[in-house]
This record gives C-alpha cells, structure tokens and sequence, in this order.
C-alpha cells in the first residue's frame, strides 16, 4: 500500500463523510430540538436531487441550479413541517415513525409519477469536469474537491448559526428545554418551522452534490438515511459536534474498509477466502462500530450536555 | 405493487364469452425502485409482443400478469407464489436478478408449471440444479463476460482490474472472465448490491488506477452502470485505464448519459448475445415498432422478454391448450418461433446455444447514441455448467 494511495482514499472517506454529516446535521437537529424522528429525511435528499437536475436542464447551468433549488427544498421541508410533522408533535415516536414511512412511500411514488423510473444523469459545467493534480500520483476528480469545500462551508456555516446567532442561541434553548423558550414569549412555532427546513436543505444540499455522481433515482434517500441514523447514534443524538466527528468517523471507516480490508484480510487468510469475505465485512463495519459504541457509550460519542 | 393488464381485447371478451380458453403468463420483473427502468423496458416489450401475436397465442387468449420483485429475493419469491398460488397462472416468466430466479425457482417448479427466465442465468440452474421445466430466452451468466475474455485477449490486454457487485450473478461474471482471459487479474472488488446497493465507487476506482492495470472490467446492469460511467469518466481514466464492459452500458443507460453528454463513453465496447442492429426481420419489426410506440431503443432485457413471450405463444400455439404438458415441454425445447436474434435453438440445459457479438457505442442516422456490432465473438456458443446438467 503506498502513500499516496492512502491520501486519495482518506479524501474520498472525508467526501462520503461531509456529505453524511449534511443529511444527519439535519436528522439531529430535527431529533434534538424538536424530538421528532423523521423516517422522511432521506426523502428530501431525493427530492433534492431530482430538482437539482431538473433545473439544471432548464438552465443549462449546475451551481444555478443548486441556488434555485435550495430554497425550493427548503418551501418542501416547511410544508412537510405544516402538515405532516407538526400534528404528530405530540404523539409518542412509533407515530413518528409510522407518519413518516408513510410519507416515503408517498414521495418515493410521486417522484416515480413526476421523473419516471429512469432516474436523471446531472451534467456538470465543464470546469467541474475534469481532475486536480495535487501529485504526480495524488489525482482527484474536482467535483470531489467541491463536495469537500461546500460540506465544509455548511459545517462552518452551521457553526456559525448555532453558536453565534440569535436564532441559534434560540434553537440551543429549544433543545435545553422548549417549555420555557416558548413560556418566554418566543414563538416556538416558527422556530420549529424553520429548523425543519433547514434541516431540509441540508439534505438537500447533500442529494445535490451526490447527483452527478451517481444520479437522481428513486429510493436514493432511503439508503443513506440509514447510514445517517448510524452517525447520529454514534455521535450523540441532538448533537451538532457529534453529528460531523460522527459523520467523518464513519465515512473514512467505511471507504478505507473498502480499500484496504482484503488486503489486511489476506495477511492472516488465504487470498480467495480474504475476496469473499472482506466485502461483506465491510459492509458490515459501520453497524460493528455502531454496536460498539452503543455498548460502550450508549448516549453516544458526544451527547448534548442538557435536555 | 402489482399491475394487472388484461391484454384481451373487451370486444373480443364479450363475442367469444368465456369460452375461450386463455393462457396466463405471470411475468415477474422490477417495477420499485431505481431498477425499474429495467422492468418497464421489459414490460413494455412484453406488451409489444402481446400486441404483434394480436393478443392470441393459436386460438387461446394471451393474458400476461405483471408482478414487482422490489429488487429483493424475498419480495420476488413472494409475488411469484402469488402468480403460482393465486392467479393460478400456466407460466411464469421474467427475471431481471439471479438471486431473485434461484430463490422464486422452487415455487415456480414444485407447483408443476413452467420457468422461463428472460434475463437472470445463474451457473446454478444450468448445471446442478437444471430443470426440464426451467427455459432461457437469455444467456447463462458466465458467457457474455467470457466473450468478453476473448475480446481482451485479442486486443493483447495483460493485466487486468475487476469490478463487480457482490451477488450471484456478479460473482458468475467475475468467474466468466476469468475463465477465458489469459493475462493476470490484479485486482478485484465485488460491492454492496440491493436496493441499497453501493453507487459512489470513488475507493474502488482510486485502486484500480493505482493496480496499473492495462484495463478495467466491469459489471454494473441498471442505474448502477450510468452512475459507474460517469465516475469513471469525472475521474479521467479513459486514457490510462481503458474500459471493458458487460451489460452496464445499454440501451438504458446511453439515453441517460447522452443527456448529460457524457462523451467519454462514445466508442466503449461490450460484449452482447443481441443487439438492435441485428440483421434480420423480426428484429427489424421489434425495434423498430418499440422506438415508434416507446420512443427508444429496446434493450437486451426488451429483447429477451419479447422472445420469451413469443416462445410461449409458439408452444401454446403449437399445442392447442395448455393442460398437456407434456406437450408444452417439448414444444418448448422446439423453439419454432421467430427469434429476435436470428436463429434460435435450446442445449441439454434449455439454455440457447448462441452467438455473442463485440458491440461498441455510435450514433446512430438520428444523431441517437447506440450499439452496433463490430464482430462475432463466439458461434454457437454453448455454456459451460451445460456437463453437468444431467435431465
């Protein structure tokens, strides 16, 4: 295994991971402020993609598309908040659940009725096409470098919000103890509101970047959701802190398990038993290290410090 | 989940009165999830063909009933009980996924009726586990990559990187190109498959370059295969790291990548038993009728499943009912009809012993991105688990 190997591979583990820590700062912001699972998170990441392309064949142009599409991901996530969200607040989590499966089904089928089963290859402008060459050896998709950057914006950006705005001071005491921001006269309503878009967006946003790689289909959302559950378990639930190191954690364990598990494998195994069963123990990795955690620190890595 | 189309006409239901004998195929495909674009090709053939027999196999009705595996072995071997069970259908066809086929096989054979697979061909029930009652209208697993071998031999490939999702087909592949090709494999990655199947290859792909393979190989069907092409085209290996494919770059994908321009794949090449530009009348009526009514070239899948349809109005044609079956089974293994890809003749196992051809991606008089032959590969090719069926 060489070095520059290891560096490529590390990128991409960092790349999977901001983009897991989009769709789960959402899902932890959704469950820690506003005590609400959201099955539907991964619908909106769906939902993300298919406009991004869409619209990207209207304008001809990818970042036009993803500015567009954004807020009108973000209007999708307040709707979903108005009627479907907000009526089972009070209901106990099985609800939660049972409303918003229900809400995948309903999506998954409306995106198949609006785009077709086909699902939508996203074209990139041409300046995203291409590779960087940060080596002679070390070569990276640029498209990657920009799911790196923007996952890295958000991060700080979201960083920014809770910890130095009003709104995020807001939603810290929301998710302390909601009775008594709204016994203070604020309108927790609203708040809720717009904690659900957010998070919205921020699915979104990760289902966006991942278009052009793989592409807008049906069912997108409902493979990283699970994926996302897995970092927020990890990372605390209603964690902000725990979601990123969370979601970084998992996405450098499962791309380097990828890599590099059968050739570990082969060192104490024979070369076909290491082929066979290092997939499938790779796949398995997350879930192992969620197990993990779950044993040692139930409340996660880095739990929220009140509720 | 499961759509029902009743092909008869409603005029000729009401003059012929329930009289009529009719003859029920239940066809079981992907109607869910991002493989559906695989079952609507196969649906839409099917109903083609049902269209050009006029909705009659001889003198008895042609009644197809849909059923949605959900990409899942546990949802496919449920709908195909139903079709048994239920519906009580005569024969069940389909089958875009091996481990969908193997599991539903069972119920399908048990029950007394007949299997005709439209795509999946796993090594499994063309050896060990062949069944008189079991019929290919596709491929066995293992020929198409090993075709591919050859190609990669004749092109004087040495080294060579393999990529494969890891179900059983996948692995079929892998074990098809390894058989035939000479040099050395010097790597291999076989990915999460399913309806949560693993679509972002940025750790394999880096591996690939960095095995310094002479090429790729790579096995992606479905929407699987687009989201390969364009990952291997963003991270610009087309110069260092030629591709060679199999059932990952077709019909379904080109429109897809045409759209999103992504000319990288433009002159790539596959290996393929079919292909539209065959040379001969009822291919040239199939394809041209599906583009004219669907808007698209068919598919291998599309291709296949019209052949399974016109397969089984030919024996029932033949026969005249569908309770001899005895009959059925040997008019079947006939296989008197007009093939898509020509000439058409079952081996021991009931798999076609066929050709397969080098395709390679054009533009077609429409400016179209498609296939078209560039040479045979194989004659009469018969598959190599065919010893060890013993019937």
């Amino acid at each position: 295994m060489d070095l520059s190997l290891l560096i490529i591979q590390a990128l991409n583990g960092v790349q999977l991971g901001l983009l897991l820590f989009l769709v789960a700062s959402g899902l932890t912001l959704v469950f820690g402020i506003l005590d609400f699972v959201n099955l539907a998170h991964g619908s909106l990441y769906m939902l993300g993609a298919f406009l991004c392309a869409s619209l990207t064949f209207v304008f001809g142009n990818f970042v036009l598309a993803v500015l567009v599409a954004l807020p009108l991901t973000g209007v999708i996530g307040f709707l979903v908040e108005r009627f479907v969200a907000r009526p089972l607040y009070a209901r106990d989590h099985l609800d939660h659940v049972l409303g918003t499966f229900g809400l995948i089904l309903v999506l998954d089928t409306l995106a198949h009725l609006i785009w077709g089963p086909a699902g939508i290859a996203v074209p990139l402008p041409e300046w995203l096409q291409g590779q960087v060459a940060l080596s002679e050896t070390l070569v990276i998709p640029s498209f990657r470098l920009v799911i790196i950057g923007a996952g890295l914006s958000a991060a700080a950006g979201l960083f920014w919000l809770v910890n130095y705005t009003r709104l995020g001071m807001l939603i810290r005491a929301g998710a302390s103890n909601r009775t008594m921001v709204s016994a203070l006269g604020i309108d927790i309503q609203t708040l809720f509101a717009l904690v659900f878009a957010l998070g919205a967006m921020l699915a979104g946003l990760a289902g966006m970047l991942i278009a052009p790689i793989t592409e807008a289909s049906i069912g997108m959302g409902n493979n990283i959701i699970i994926t996302a559950f897995v970092v927020i378990i990890v990372g605390g639930i209603g964690s902000m802190k725990g979601a990123f190191i969370g979601a970084l954690l998992i996405g450098l364990i499962d791309t380097l398990g990828r890599s590099f598990l059968d050739d570990l494998f082969k060192v104490f195994m024979s070369s076909d038993a290491a082929e066979t069963s290092a997939p499938a123990v790779s796949a398995m990795l997350i879930y192992i290290i969620m197990a993990l955690v779950l044993s040692l620190r139930p409340q996660g890595l880095f739990p929220p410090r009140t509720r | 989940m499961k759509k029902f189309l009743t092909l008869t006409l409603a005029a000729g239901l009401m003059s012929t009165a329930a009289w009529a004998e009719t003859v029920k195929i239940g066809f079981v495909t992907t109607l869910t999830t991002g493989a559906a674009v695989i079952g609507k090709d196969m649906q839409n053939s099917v109903n083609l063909a049902v269209e050009h027999l006029g909705g009659k196999a001889g003198d008895l009705d042609l009644e197809v009933i849909f059923a949605d595996d959900g990409f899942a072995p546990e949802t496919g071997k449920q709908a195909t009980d139903k079709l048994v069970k239920q519906d009580d259908v005569d024969f069940v066809a389909g089958y875009i996924w091996s481990h969908v086929l193997l599991a539903s096989r069972k119920s399908v054979l048990d029950a007394g009726k007949f299997l005709i697979s439209a795509n999946a061909g796993p090594s499994q029930i063309a050896g060990k586990l062949c069944d008189q009652d079991f019929f290919s209208t596709s491929w066995q697993n293992d020929q198409t990559p090993m075709a591919m071998g050859e190609v990669l031999n004749r092109q004087g490939v040495k080294s060579l990187y393999v990529m494969a999702p890891n179900y059983a087909a996948g692995k079929d592949m892998v074990a098809g190109v390894e058989r035939t090709f000479k040099g050395e494999i010097v790597g291999k990655d076989l990915t999460k498959w399913g309806a949560d199947a693993q679509l972002d290859f940025s750790a394999e792909l880096a591996k690939a370059k960095a095995s310094g393979a002479d090429g790729i190989f790579v096995f992606y069907p479905g929407a699987a295969g687009g989201a390969f092409i364009k990952q291997y085209d963003q991270a610009g290996l087309k110069d260092t790291l030629p591709l060679y494919s199999v059932f990952t770059v077709d019909a379904l994908s080109l429109p897809k990548l045409q759209a999103a321009n992504l000319t990288g794949v433009m002159g790539s090449r596959t290996t393929q038993e079919w292909d539209p530009s065959l040379d001969n009348a009822a291919n040239k009526k199939f394809v041209t009728d599906y583009k004219a009514k669907y808007g698209a070239y068919p598919s291998y899948y599309g291709a296949q499943s019209y052949d399974a349809i016109m397969l089984i109005a030919s024996a029932v044609a033949k026969v005249g009912n569908t309770t001899d079956k005895d009959a059925l089974r040997a008019a079947l293994k006939e296989a008197d009809f007009e093939s898509v890809r020509g000439k058409f003749k079952f081996g021991s196992n009931n798999f076609p012993i066929e050709n397969f051809y080098l395709r390679e991606v054009v533009t077609d008089a429409d400016g179209t991105w498609t296939t078209k032959v560039v040479e045979t590969v194989f004659e009469d090719h018969i598959d190599s688990y065919a010893a060890e069926c013993k019937m």
